[in-house]
C-alpha cells in the first residue's frame, strides 16, 4: 500500500493524541487550574491535527461532513463519530478542570474509555481489509491500542505506564512484524484463484492491461524501497520502543528523560508506520504479477 | 446505505468467456467511451499525451500465460476485468458517507458521486481492483453496468446492453440475470463450469468467468500411413499384369 505522508501523519498523531487523553481521563497526571492547560493543548492538538492530516488523504473533502452517516456498517464513519465523540467528553473534562478547577472524575473515565474506542475504530480501518492479508488480524488493533497507551504514558511521564505499554507494544509488535510476513501466503491467495486458471496450470503474466501506471498500482501495489525493511524495522524498533522503555527506567537520573523519549518515540513511530503501509502488500497486485 | 440487501430481485451481471476473448481491447475502449461522455464525472486521463500516460479506466483486460500441468504449449488467456457486482461486496458496507451501494431491485453496485469523499476506502477493499479514483475528479469511478443504457427506452433494443457487451467482436461477453435460472447467462454458467474469481475472499461475485476449453489432445498416428499402405497385396487383373511387369524389370 501507498505509504502517503497525511495517512502517516493522521494514525501517528491521531493514536499519540487520543492516548494521551486516556491518560489524562483517569487522572494520570491530574492538573488543575491553568497549569492543565498546555496539557490539553497538547493532547488535543495532535488528536485533531492528526485528523485534519487525514483529511488530506482525501479527494472529495468537501463533502466530509457526510462521513458521519454510516457508522451502522463502516469503520471510517464509527471513527470519525468516535472521535468527535471523545473530543467532544473530554473537551468538557478538560474546562471542568482548566477553568473551574474541578476534576469530574466520572467524565474522565468515560472519556478514557471513549479515546480507546477510538484508537480502536482506527485500527479497525486496516484491520477489517481482507485484501491486505497483513492487517487483516485482530493484534493490529491490540498493537494500535497499546502504542496508544505507550505513547500517552510517555507525554504523561509515567515511568510503569511506558515501560509496561511500550514494553507490551514491541513484543506485539515482533509477532506482528513475523506473522504478517507470512500470511498473505498462508491465507492462499495466488494468481491462480485470482484468475480461476489454477486448473489449467501456473499462471503467469504475460501482457499487463497498459503500458504505464495507473491509481491501482500507485495506491495498492507499492513495491519500491521495500529492500531497506530490515533496517527500518531496526530502526524503528531501537527507536519507539527500545529508547523510550530504558529512558523511562532511568528517568530520574536522565534530565528531560521524558521529552527525548517522546521524540525518539515518534521518530520510531514514522518509520514503524512508514513500514506499515509500505509492507502491506494488496491481493489485487496477483493480477499484475506484484506485490 | 451501505448495508447490504439481503436478497435482490434480479441479480444483473456479465459472463466473460476466456475461451472466446482475443484481448482486442475494444471493451475497454467502448467503456471508456460510454462512461466518460455520459453521466457523472467524465473518466480523466493524466498526461495523455507524455511520457507517462495513465488514466481512470472501468474495464481492463490482462492478458497472462498458463502453462499446463499436463506438459506441452503454454497457453494465452486474454482476461477482461471490472467490477464484479459482488453479493457481499466489500466496498459498500467501509463506504463512511453511504455513497457506495448496492441496489435491491438488480443488485447493482453503484457510486453516488455527490456524497462521495474520496476516501479510497472502498478501491482498497475491494479485491480484483474494480474501482478507480478518478485524479481529476477526486470521486470513485466503478463499472455501472451500464445503468445508463440497460433501461434506457430511447436506445434501440438492440443497444440495451452494457457498452462492453454490445462491442465485443468476439461475442465473449454476455450480460443477463443469473437470479433467473433460464437466463442465457445462468445456462452459459451451469454448461461451461462458470468460476469465481478469488473465491477465498467470500465476495460471492456475480460475474461469472468461463475457462479456456480443455484443448484437444491428438492421437499418436504416422500421418502417411494410410496413404503409402498398398490397397491389395495380390493384385489381380490389368494391375496384377503391370505389377509382375513392372517386377520383371
Amino acid at each position: 500500500m501507498h505509504p502517503a505522508p497525511s495517512v502517516i501523519f493522521f494514525t501517528v498523531f491521531s493514536g499519540l493524541g487520543f492516548g494521551f487523553l486516556a491518560w489524562l481521563g483517569v487522572g494520570i497526571p491530574a492538573p488543575q487550574g491553568w497549569v492543565a492547560f498546555p496539557y490539553y493543548f497538547v493532547a488535543f492538538a495532535m488528536a485533531v491535527g492528526g485528523l485534519i492530516a487525514s483529511t488530506f488523504h482525501l479527494g472529495n473533502p468537501k463533502n466530509a461532513i457526510k462521513a458521519f452517516s454510516q457508522w451502522r456498517t463502516s469503520w471510517l464513519s464509527r471513527e470519525a463519530v468516535m472521535s468527535v465523540l471523545t473530543l467532544a467528553v473530554m473537551g468538557l473534562f478538560a474546562a471542568a478542570n482548566i477553568f473551574l478547577n474541578m476534576p469530574i472524575a466520572i467524565l474522565g473515565i468515560i472519556g478514557a474509555v471513549l479515546a480507546l474506542i477510538t484508537v480502536y475504530t482506527t485500527s479497525m480501518m486496516y484491520a477489517q481489509l481482507k485484501t491486505v492479508p497483513r492487517w487483516n488480524h485482530w493484534t493490529t488493533s491490540l498493537l494500535f491500542i497499546l502504542l496508544a497507551l505507550g505513547g500517552g504514558a510517555i507525554l504523561a511521564a509515567d515511568s510503569l505506564g511506558t515501560i509496561l505499554f511500550v514494553g507490551l507494544a514491541g513484543l506485539t509488535q515482533i509477532y506482528v512484524w513475523d506473522a504478517g510476513d507470512k500470511r498473505f501466503a498462508k491465507r492462499g491467495h495466488t494468481m491462480e484463484t485470482a484468475t480461476g486458471l489454477g486448473g489449467i496450470g501456473k499462471v503467469r503474466m504475460y501482457e499487463p492491461p497498459h503500458s504505464g501506471t495507473n491509481y491501482l498500482l500507485s495506491e495498492m501495489v507499492y513495491v519500491i524501497a521495500r529492500k531497506h525493511a530490515i533496517k527500518l524495522r531496526i530502526i524503528a524498533f531501537v527507536f519507539a520502543y527500545v529508547t523510550p522503555i530504558v529512558l523511562a527506567i532511568f528517568s530520574s537520573l536522565v534530565f528531560g528523560a521524558y521529552i527525548i523519549a517522546l521524540v525518539a518515540h515518534i521518530a520510531g513511530l514514522l518509520a514503524q508506520r512508514w513500514l506499515f503501509f509500505a509492507e502491506a502488500e494488496h491481493v489485487v497486485g496477483l493480477y499484475y504479477d506484484k506485490r | 446505505m451501505t448495508q447490504l440487501p439481503q436478497t435482490t430481485d434480479k441479480k444483473l451481471g456479465l459472463v466473460i468467456d476466456l475461451d472466446t476473448c482475443v484481448g482486442c481491447h475494444a471493451c475497454v475502449i467502448s467503456c471508456k467511451g460510454w462512461n466518460t461522455e455520459n453521466y457523472g464525472a467524465p473518466l480523466s486521463d493524466m498526461d495523455a499525451y507524455g511520457a507517462e500516460p495513465s488514466g481512470t479506466f472501468l474495464n481492463r483486460v490482462h492478458s497472462f500465460e498458463v502453462q499446463p500441468d499436463t506438459g506441452g504449449c503454454a497457453q494465452t488467456v486474454h482476461f477482461p476485468k471490472s467490477c464484479l457486482h459482488c453479493e457481499d461486496a466489500p466496498c459498500v458496507t467501509v463506504c463512511p458517507t453511504g455513497a457506495s451501494y448496492k441496489r435491491s431491485e438488480d443488485g447493482i453496485v453503484l457510486v453516488n458521486e455527490d456524497d462521495c469523499i474520496g476516501c479510497g476506502l472502498c478501491a482498497w477493499s475491494c479485491p480484483y481492483g474494480a474501482r478507480e479514483l478518478d485524479q481529476t475528479a477526486g470521486v470513485m469511478k466503478k463499472c455501472t453496468l451500464c445503468i445508463d443504457r440497460i433501461y434506457n427506452e430511447n436506445l434501440p433494443e438492440v443497444d440495451r446492453v452494457p457498452s462492453c457487451v454490445r462491442t465485443c467482436p468476439a461475442g465473449a461477453r454476455h450480460f443477463g440475470d443469473f437470479a433467473d435460472p433460464d437466463s442465457n447467462v445462468s445456462k452459459l454458467t451451469a454448461e461451461r463450469g462458470g468460476m469465481d474469481l478469488m473465491p477465498e475472499q467470500g465476495t460471492k461475485p456475480v460475474n461469472k468467468y468461463l475457462p479456456p476449453r480443455p484443448k484437444d489432445t491428438l492421437e499418436e498416428v504416422d500421418a502417411s500411413a494410410p496413404i503409402l499402405t498398398p490397397v491389395s497385396d495380390t493384385p489381380k487383373g490389368f494391375l496384377g499384369w503391370l505389377d509382375k511387369a513392372l517386377e520383371a524389370l
